[in-house]
């Protein structure tokens, strides 16, 4: 990064910590002794505490959505095209939460953290976690920062299921739901795409069945592998033949099996990047969390029931070239959300960039989100 | 903010606590306005920049195509469905039309009258298709593809069953004049109609 930080980030952030004594019950049975989870907040919260905005991650996402965490950092939070000053979510007028969710690696309570009652690392011995159980967290979050309503609880992806699941299981508790490029709940095809990621991790020599740190080693052939996978359902095959179509490395055909088209490379790169930075036993858990995910199933698979409950105004919002979670998958959404008679509104936004692109500064996307949350801002200051 | 004269008259035939549909919803000033008086419910909308002017104007609205119907939409669900200046440019009108009776309880529905004596003029005598300032386009580029006059409406009203609650018809300034009422298919330029399933 360059000396200076651009005017419209958040800045230099440094995560906090949440430590948590009481146990938690999850869906799968089990309790959490106690547990922490590290977050990172942007913006000032307010007198009246009515000005925050929970950000929940994806797969493989963190707390870290934001900024910069040091003037060394290349790149900022994941989520920097949309939180800032001016930016969609306002900093100016939102007090802005992101954790990391349970299970995850990336400072809070999961796999890669020391087990309380063995003193060893959790490895594949911690328990499969839910969004449901996400949710639960963060309302504990919610509690410890004064949080009695959030103004607005967004996300994108395996986020947008958060949301939604926060304003159909506290709904009290929700303004409003930003449910973006998500789905009710993962089709056979989604399922599908999961098992082979998992498979990938899990026949990989260097697994040892999870326990591979104790191994001291890592199973990167098979985490890369799955996140390769990943990759190519996060993108569309407009946007791949955008930036690489049939491009060669060297200019001309080798007639081998080293790397040669552009896409072969780059695909190796994104999963040689994200071994470094991504835990096999975290990968396995987020994409059993996403195959869980079906909050109709207790309402007789009946979607209209579910969202009955929901208070909350919601905006929902899909892409075009998404086919992970395509439109479809949100209209689900939006039409249990019709019947029920909930306030709602729905845009489906031309992009190439297939599921990635809620990521993506795209003009009308980030309009229509920057419109909708000084919506939600003028209603928390009237 | 002052409403559209066709859009004051809908707002007027509409109660305060109603829950309506509005196809084709603009940049949501209508419901905007009822707003105000506790009604509820949604715009449809395909244009991005009208959809956007919604979303910062604070009224729910879902971005559709209405060619494609409303099956998003159960039987009965809304007191009123309302279609303003916007039946002449879908692909099929009467389909549409069904819709609107199946999915509301009653519709209000305002379209250009094509019968206006400046239409039949400048068809009948000049030979030439109407331009003029409820269609401004020329023929090959108007979005206006299904005009129809007060008289095809009705008919396609009764054609379904459905009946007339209440009808007015206006100039393009809005205005009722005594030729409006004394020959509304020939002096009037725009029509509103409530109309209801069944007999009454």
């Amino acid at each position: 990064m360059s000396d200076s930080l651009p005017a419209d980030s958040v800045g230099l952030v440094t995560p906090s910590h949440l430590h948590i004594d009481t146990p938690l019950a999850l869906d799968c049975g089990r309790m959490l002794p106690q547990f922490d989870l590290i977050y990172e907040t942007y913006g000032t919260l307010n007198a009246d505490k009515s000005n925050a905005v929970l950000i929940c991650h994806a797969l493989s996402g963190d707390h870290h959505a934001a900024g910069f965490n040091s003037l060394e950092e290349r790149k900022p939070g994941w989520w920097d095209t949309a939180i800032g000053p001016g930016k969609a979510i306002d900093t100016k007028h939102f007090f802005v939460v992101c954790p990391n969710n349970l299970g995850g690696c990336k400072g809070s309570t999961g796999p890669n953290t020391i087990n309380p009652e063995t003193g060893k690392l959790y490895g594949p011995d911690f328990p499969i976690v839910t969004v449901a159980d996400w949710v639960k967290s963060q309302a504990i979050l919610a509690d410890s920062l004064g949080i009695h309503k959030w103004a607005a609880v967004v996300g994108g992806s395996l986020g947008g299921m958060q949301a939604l699941d926060w304003a159909i299981t506290l709904p009290e508790r929700v303004g409003h739901a930003l449910v973006i490029a998500a789905a009710p709940k993962l089709s056979a095809q989604n399922i599908a795409f999961n098992e082979v990621a998992r498979t990938a991790i899990k026949s990989d020599p260097e697994f040892h069945e999870g326990r591979y740190q104790e191994f001291d080693t890592v199973p990167r052939q098979g985490l890369g592998l799955a996140r390769m996978l990943g990759h190519i359902t996060y993108l569309s095959d407009e946007a791949m033949g955008e930036k690489f179509g049939r491009e060669l490395r060297s200019g001309k055909i080798q007639y081998g099996y080293d790397v040669e088209f552009q896409i072969e490379s780059y695909l190796r790169y994104q999963s040689s990047s994200f071994v470094e930075r991504f835990d096999a036993n975290t990968y396995l858990l987020m994409t059993k969390a996403l195959d869980y995910f079906d909050p109709a199933k207790e309402f007789d698979d009946d979607l209209t029931q579910a969202v009955k409950a929901i208070q909350a105004k919601s905006l929902i919002i899909s892409f075009t070239s998404d086919w992970r979670f395509s439109p479809l998958r949100s209209l689900e959404i939006v039409d249990a959300l019709l019947s029920a008679g909930k306030s709602v509104s729905y845009a489906e936004i031309e992009a190439t960039q297939g599921h990635d692109a809620f990521l993506m500064p795209i003009p009308r996307y980030m309009e229509i989100f920057a419109s909708y949350m000084q919506q939600v801002a003028k209603e928390v200051n009237s | 903010m002052t409403l559209r004269v066709d859009l004051q008259i809908i707002s007027d035939w509409i109660p305060d606590n109603a829950h309506v549909l509005d196809l084709g919803c603009g940049n949501g000033s209508l419901l905007k306005h009822l707003q105000q008086r506790n009604v509820t419910g949604y715009g449809l909308e395909i244009d991005n920049s009208k959809f956007s002017e919604c979303i910062a104007g604070g009224v729910n609205v879902i971005q559709a195509d209405l060619d494609e119907g409303l099956s998003q939409f159960g039987d009965q669900s809304f007191d009123f469905v309302i279609l303003s200046q916007t039946l002449q440019a879908v692909k099929r009108p009467d389909f549409l039309l069904r819709e609107i009776m199946r999915v509301g309880k009653q519709g209000i529905i305002g379209f250009p009258n094509f019968g206006h004596w400046q239409c039949r003029f400048q068809l009948g005598l000049r030979g030439k298709m109407p331009v003029s300032k409820n269609l401004p386009n020329a023929w090959f580029d108007t979005p206006n593809i299904h005009l129809c006059t007060l008289k095809d409406f009705e008919k396609l009203c009764d054609q379904y069953g459905f009946s007339v609650v209440s009808r007015s018809v206006v100039n393009h300034e809005h205005k009722d004049t005594l030729g409006i009422r004394l020959l509304p298919n020939l002096f009037g330029q725009i029509a509103v109609y409530l109309i209801h399933n069944g007999n009454s």
